[in-house]
């Protein structure tokens, strides 16, 4: 009983001589359209013996292949005889290399003990905590270099990430601090009304923006924005093998790469922060002015009966410190970085993360310590 | 298939003017490509080859000028029709350009999955059959990190041939690889070729490539702007009236002199 099966413009006939089966091939394979599967042929039927020919096959490619994989794999677990003597040459090639293929294919086994992994991941945790502190030694002989020799400091690269991580982000540190202002002193607002204290709406706003909330917006702004450029920068200059060129030219690279960064934020994360204390009393007086009905001036003039410069300057002191840790933390993520896409983007999430981390640690210790200073 | 659509040659650019932000690096740009042709882009460095190439491909859209394949346009093409003709694209980039998070038997998988109607084994195992056939058999489970360069490159190829195109392009396939390895690239090409008929068409400026592989070969100029010779490659080198063909295609003829 001859059996035909057609697909897409590919053809397969299936003529039954004594108990063999002659399988002939015709049309074109193409890879991209449906094709003929060896299951649907044989229904059922099960041939001591295959043939296998392609005389009237115009075009093929893998598709081809693929069928007759199926029909020398249905062969080889039935134990029928696979007669390939017919087949071109060139596909008779091609079916060799590919079971020679499976034959040698290993599967490779990624799956881990437990224990392993415990101990993979200590290691890698130390290696971290290794780097680390070799990179924040390195800072700080970077440093102690820069005040000894200053002219053999990047200056050019300082200024301009200067520009990029101060000037360039006035507009967003701006609206954010303006806005918190704002919120705060509607969330004080509600409740200090309801005594009649309308005017401590100044004393609050000015106290917490710029002991707290200046010097904090400002600088989780400059790790969302700068902290995680200067890793991702790195991240991908150490893929690039421009970190490896520096220390074949034995450059360190924190000196090189790292200390500008570390500079150039140090000096401006203060300098945002006073900026942002001045647009929170801002965004303060606004509310005082349209919903309080407090006039700027008498606004002004409560705010600067309650701060002093003790004040600002805990909140400067705490900006440098910020400022240090942002740049630190988005140095040491970029140059730990793995030399792939995918690491860069794990280093600038990582800096991010490890910036907020830090800021808020060392935020609270500043509470605790200037609370114990009486400052 | 009949005579005339043979006839018809693989690819056609006509008059394809290219360049970057005003910049014109290539100025009238006409030539073709014959179906099954192992055709070389040559020239020094800086003439274009690889602005051309990301012209041909459509990573880049021409200044002016029209690039035909198999007679269809491809320039202003249709969305629909742009994609059927990239459907029968392979393109070899420079560093193989694995995804890196994929395993290479992934890699060869997503062009599969993404235009045939193959079920999950059946893709699996044209991965493999593709892998082993530029002989990284074995290897389908590592990810591109975890190997060399060249074997990198291999991948790529595989990855580039999981269509089966009928147009392969390659930009620099000997690019960082030692001379063994680039042979057998260069074998591997041909035997491509010599089973499934696909056309080649290649960057380089591997001088013992276009001798053992190129039917044909066009150079580039970077002062012309232009195509500045057309041929074989052992035509040009021997006929060849113009010195910077010469000089470019007869060092390899100095080297190998008997003493």
């Amino acid at each position: 009983m001859p059996g035909s099966l057609e697909s897409g413009d590919a053809t397969v006939t299936a003529i039954e001589i004594d108990g063999g089966l002659d399988v002939v091939l015709g049309g074109v394979w193409q890879v991209t359209v449906s094709r003929p599967t060896w299951g649907k042929l044989l229904a059922g039927r099960e041939p001591r013996r295959v043939r296998l020919r392609t005389d009237e096959v115009a075009k093929w490619d893998t598709s081809l292949l693929l069928f007759l994989i199926e029909a020398q794999e249905w062969c080889r677990v039935v134990g029928a005889y696979c007669d390939t003597e017919a087949l071109p040459e060139k596909i008779r090639t091609l079916l060799g290399q590919f079971t020679k293929a499976r034959e040698t294919s290993v599967p490779f086994d990624r799956s881990e003990s437990f224990l392993t992994g415990v101990g993979q991941a200590t290691i890698e945790t130390w290696e971290r905590a290794r780097t680390a502190s070799t990179f924040l030694g390195e800072s700080v002989i970077g440093v102690a270099r820069l005040l000894k020799r200053p002219r053999m400091f990047r200056w050019h690269d300082c200024f301009e990430e200067m520009q990029q991580c101060g000037a360039m982000a006035l507009p967003i540190v701006s609206l954010i601090s303006f806005l918190v202002g704002l919120i705060m002193a509607y969330q004080a607002a509600v409740q200090l009304r309801q005594f009649g204290a309308d005017i401590f709406v100044a004393d609050l706003v000015g106290l917490s923006v710029v002991r707290e909330m200046g010097p904090m917006m400002a600088a989780i702004i400059l790790a969302g924005r700068t902290g995680a450029a200067f890793a991702a920068t790195l991240a991908n200059m150490k893929a690039n093998e421009e970190v490896d060129a520096l220390e074949t030219l034995g450059i360190p690279p924190v000196f090189f790469l790292a200390l500008p960064r570390l500079v150039a934020l140090t000096l401006m994360m203060p300098l945002l922060a006073l900026y942002a204390n001045c647009l929170g009393i801002l965004g303060g007086m606004a509310v005082g002015k349209g919903v309080l009905d407090i006039p700027p001036s008498a606004y002004w003039i409560e705010t600067q009966s309650i701060i002093d410069l003790s004040d600002v300057s805990t909140g400067l002191i705490k900006a440098f410190a910020f400022g240090v840790l942002i740049s630190l933390a988005g140095c040491l993520r970029g140059l730990q970085a793995e030399r792939s896409a995918a690491g860069v983007g794990r280093a600038a999430t990582s800096a991010v993360v490890t910036s907020v981390l830090l800021i808020i640690v060392a935020d609270s210790l500043f509470a605790v310590i200037f609370n114990y200073l009486g400052w | 298939m009949n005579a005339d659509a043979n006839s018809i040659p693989a690819i056609e650019v006509e008059k394809l003017q290219a360049g970057y932000d005003g910049d014109v690096v290539l100025q009238e740009v006409t030539f073709s490509v014959r179906r099954g042709e192992v055709f070389f882009i040559i020239g020094g460095s800086g003439c274009g080859k690889s602005t051309l190439l990301r012209h041909l491909v459509g990573l880049n859209a021409p200044m002016a000028g029209t690039v035909k394949f198999f007679g269809q346009p491809f320039t202003h093409a249709a969305l629909a029709d742009r994609r059927a003709l990239l459907k029968t694209f392979g393109m070899l980039f420079q560093g193989g350009a694995l995804w890196s998070s994929l395993t290479l038997r992934e890699n060869v998988a997503l062009p599969l999955e993404e235009y045939t109607p193959l079920s999950a084994r059946e893709v699996n195992e044209i991965a493999t059959l593709k892998l082993a056939q530029v002989g990284l058999g074995g290897f389908e489970d590592y990810f591109p990190a975890e190997i060399s360069g060249g074997m990198r490159k291999r991948a790529g190829l595989a990855r580039a041939l999981a269509l089966d195109p009928e147009i392969v392009f390659f930009d620099e396939p000997s690019a960082g690889l030692d001379p063994v390895t680039s042979r057998k690239l260069d074998e591997l090409i041909l035997q491509v070729r010599d089973t499934f008929g696909t056309t080649i068409v290649i960057v380089s400026h591997e001088l013992d490539s276009i001798y053992s592989i190129a039917d044909r070969v066009i150079m580039l100029d970077r002062a012309e702007k232009g195509v500045i010779a057309e041929g074989t490659p052992r035509e040009l080198a021997a006929n060849s009236r113009d010195p910077r063909v010469s000089e470019f295609l007869r060092r390899l003829d100095m080297a190998a002199r008997p003493a």
